[in-house]
C-alpha cells in the first residue's frame, strides 16, 4: 500500500469560457519530490493554486491528509496550512520585514516558543540554505538568488510535510539554480519531506524529480519516472524535452485560421 | 431604441459590479469583526498582537498630530473671523469663543482630522497592501496559515478606531485655542470672557456627538483602505489607482456619513 499525502480526483477549473483544467486525476506519494511540467499556460499554476487552497475549483475534490481542502473551512485550512511550506515564484518576502524576521513569522504567530529559541531556529534554518549572519539584513538588501534561499529558509521554518515550490528557477543564473536544486534533494532526502515542485525547466526537473507530470491543454498527458520521461515516445513530451520550435506544440493557430483572422471584418 | 437598450445594459453592468464590491466589503466587515471580538477568545488561538496595534496607533497617531495641529488651528482662526464678521453687526461680538467651540466640537473638528487622516493613513494602507498584493506577500501569509485579515486588517482598524478619536479631542482643543488668538489679539475679548463664553455654550452632547462621528469615520477610513488594497490587481499601476480610490471614497463617504450622523442628532436624538 503506497501512502499518498495528496490525492487529486476529477479536478475541473474553468475562467470564463477557457476551460484551465479538465478532469485531472493524480495521487502524490508521500517522501517524494514531484514535479508538475508543462508550457506556459498549459494551467500548472492553477493547478498549484487549487492544491494550496488559495484557488476553488470547479469540481473535484483535492485530498490532503484526507482532509478535502476544497470543503475544509477556515480553520481546518490554517490548521492544514501549518504542515504546508512554500516558496513563491519572486520569494514574496515581507519586504518591511528582516530576512530573521520573515523566517521567524510563522513560528512566532502559530509557536509559543521562547523568542530564543525561536532566534536559534532561524538561525539553523537560514543555515541550511547557507545564509547564516544575514538575518539583520532587509529583503531590499540582498540579490535575487538569496531571496529565492530566504524564502526556502522561510517555507521550512515550521518543518513541513510538504512544500511546494513555484518555478524555483525562474529568474536564477544557472550555478545559482543549481543550488537551489540541491536544497530542494536535500531536503527531501535529508528530512523526508515531500516536494510539489512546478517548473518548466528541464534541466531541472531530470535533477530532482522522483516523478514528472506532465501537464498539457488542462490534462495529465504522461507520468513517470525521469527515465520514462525521457524515453517517452510522445511527441509533445519529446518537443517540450528538445525544445524545438517545429511539432504537435502549436503557439500560432493554422495558416489557414490565421488568413481568415486577418482578412474578417470585425 | 437601441440606445436605451445599451444604456440599460451598461447600469445594470456597473451596479453589479458595485453590487458585488459591496458584498465583498460586507465580508471583510464581518472577518474582521470575528478577528477582533471572536477569534482572540477562542481556544488554541492567538490573541491579537499588541505590538502590531501600537505599531500602527503610533504610525497613525502620533505622526499625524503635527499636521492635524496645524490645520485645526487654522481653522479656529478662520471660524473665529468669519463668525465675528457676522456677529459684529449684531453687536454681540463676545459670542464668537461660544460659535468657534460649538463648531469645532460638533463639525470641524471630527471633520477635518478624519480628512488629514484618510489622506495620510489611508492613502498609506491602500498603497502598503496594495504592495504586499502585488508582491504576492498577501499569499504567502495565507499560505503560512496566518489569515492576513487578522494579521494585517484587525491592527489597522483598531488602531484608527483609537487614535481618531483621541485626534479629535486634539483638534478640538486646538481649534479653540485658535478661536482664542483672534478673538483675544485682533478682536479684543477679554480672556476670562472668552473662556467664559466657550464653558457656557459647550454641552457635553456637542463633544461626545463629536466623538462618535469621528469614531464612524475611523472605520469608514480603515474598511475602505483596507478593502481597496486588498483587491489592487496589476502592479505598480493599479497601486497608484487603488489609492486615488481609496482617498476619494472615503472622503466622500465620510462628508456623506457626516450629513446623515447630523441630521440624526439634529432630528432624532434632540
Amino acid at each position: 500500500m503506497v501512502d499518498h499525502i495528496i490525492e487529486v480526483r476529477n479536478l475541473d477549473k474553468s475562467f470564463g469560457d477557457r476551460k484551465i483544467l479538465n478532469g485531472i486525476n493524480v495521487d502524490f506519494e508521500r517522501g517524494k519530490t514531484i514535479v508538475i511540467m508543462g508550457g506556459s499556460g498549459c494551467g500548472k499554476t492553477t493547478f498549484l493554486r487549487i492544491l494550496i487552497g488559495m484557488l476553488r475549483p470547479d469540481a473535484g475534490s483535492v485530498l490532503i491528509n484526507n482532509i478535502d481542502i476544497v470543503k475544509a473551512d477556515e480553520d481546518q485550512l490554517i490548521e492544514l496550512r501549518k504542515k504546508f511550506g512554500m516558496l513563491f515564484q519572486g520569494s514574496a518576502l515581507f519586504n518591511s520585514m528582516t530576512v530573521g524576521d520573515n523566517v521567524a513569522l510563522a513560528l512566532r504567530e502559530h509557536t509559543d516558543l521562547d523568542e530564543e529559541i525561536i532566534r536559534i531556529m532561524v538561525k539553523i534554518k537560514l543555515e541550511m540554505v547557507g545564509l547564516s549572519g544575514f538575518e539583520h539584513l532587509k529583503p531590499a538588501e540582498i540579490s535575487g538568488g538569496m531571496k529565492k534561499r530566504v524564502g526556502l529558509a522561510r517555507a521550512i521554518a515550521m518543518d513541513p510535510e510538504l512544500v511546494f515550490y513555484d518555478e524555483p528557477g525562474a529568474g536564477l543564473d544557472p550555478v545559482v539554480m543549481a543550488v537551489i536544486d540541491k536544497l530542494i534533494f536535500d531536503l527531501s532526502k535529508k528530512l523526508g519531506m515531500t516536494s510539489i515542485v512546478v517548473t518548466h525547466e528541464m534541466e531541472s526537473a531530470f535533477r530532482i524529480a522522483d516523478k514528472i507530470i506532465m501537464l498539457y491543454e488542462g490534462k495529465i498527458l504522461e507520468q513517470g519516472t525521469v527515465d520514462e520521461i525521457k524515453n517517452s515516445k510522445n511527441p509533445v513530451v519529446q518537443q517540450f524535452i528538445t525544445g524545438s520550435a517545429e511539432g504537435p506544440i502549436a503557439l500560432r493557430r493554422s495558416g489557414e485560421d490565421y488568413f481568415k483572422e486577418l482578412t474578417e471584418e470585425s | 431604441m437601441e440606445f436605451a437598450i445599451r444604456a440599460l445594459e451598461h447600469i445594470g453592468k456597473n451596479a453589479r459590479v458595485f453590487l458585488s464590491h459591496l458584498s465583498s466589503l460586507y465580508s471583510l466587515m464581518v472577518s474582521n469583526f470575528y478577528w477582533t471580538f471572536i477569534a482572540p477568545f477562542k481556544k488554541g488561538q492567538k490573541g491579537l498582537s499588541r505590538e502590531h496595534v501600537s505599531y500602527q496607533c503610533v504610525f497613525m497617531g502620533n505622526k499625524s498630530i503635527s499636521i492635524v495641529f496645524l490645520v485645526s488651528l487654522f481653522m479656529g482662526m478662520i471660524m473665529a473671523m468669519q463668525t465675528a464678521y457676522l456677529l459684529k453687526k449684531f453687536g454681540v461680538v463676545m459670542y464668537v469663543g461660544s460659535l468657534v467651540a460649538v463648531s469645532m466640537c460638533r463639525e470641524l473638528g471630527p471633520l477635518l482630522t478624519a480628512i488629514v487622516i484618510a489622506g495620510r493613513a489611508g492613502a498609506a494602507i491602500t498603497a502598503e497592501l496594495g504592495t504586499m498584493k502585488v508582491a504576492e506577500e498577501i499569499d504567502a501569509l495565507e499560505v503560512m496559515g496566518i489569515n492576513p485579515v487578522r494579521y494585517l486588517v484587525v491592527p489597522r482598524i483598531l488602531a484608527l478606531v483609537i487614535m481618531l478619536p483621541c485626534l479629535t479631542m486634539f483638534a478640538d482643543l486646538v481649534g479653540i485655542y485658535g478661536g482664542y488668538l483672534i478673538g483675544h489679539y485682533s478682536i479684543n475679548i477679554p480672556t476670562g470672557l472668552y473662556i467664559q463664553k466657550t464653558i457656557d455654550a459647550l454641552v457635553l452632547k456637542d463633544i461626545w456627538t463629536g466623538l462618535l462621528k469621528s469614531f464612524v469615520f475611523a472605520l469608514i477610513i480603515g474598511f475602505i483602505g483596507c478593502y481597496e488594497g486588498l483587491i489592487v490587481k496589476g502592479g505598480a499601476e493599479g497601486v497608484g489607482k487603488a489609492t486615488t480610490i481609496s482617498v476619494v471614497a472615503s472622503i466622500t463617504l465620510i462628508i456623506f456619513a457626516d450629513c446623515v450622523l447630523t441630521s440624526l442628532f439634529y432630528f432624532v436624538f434632540v
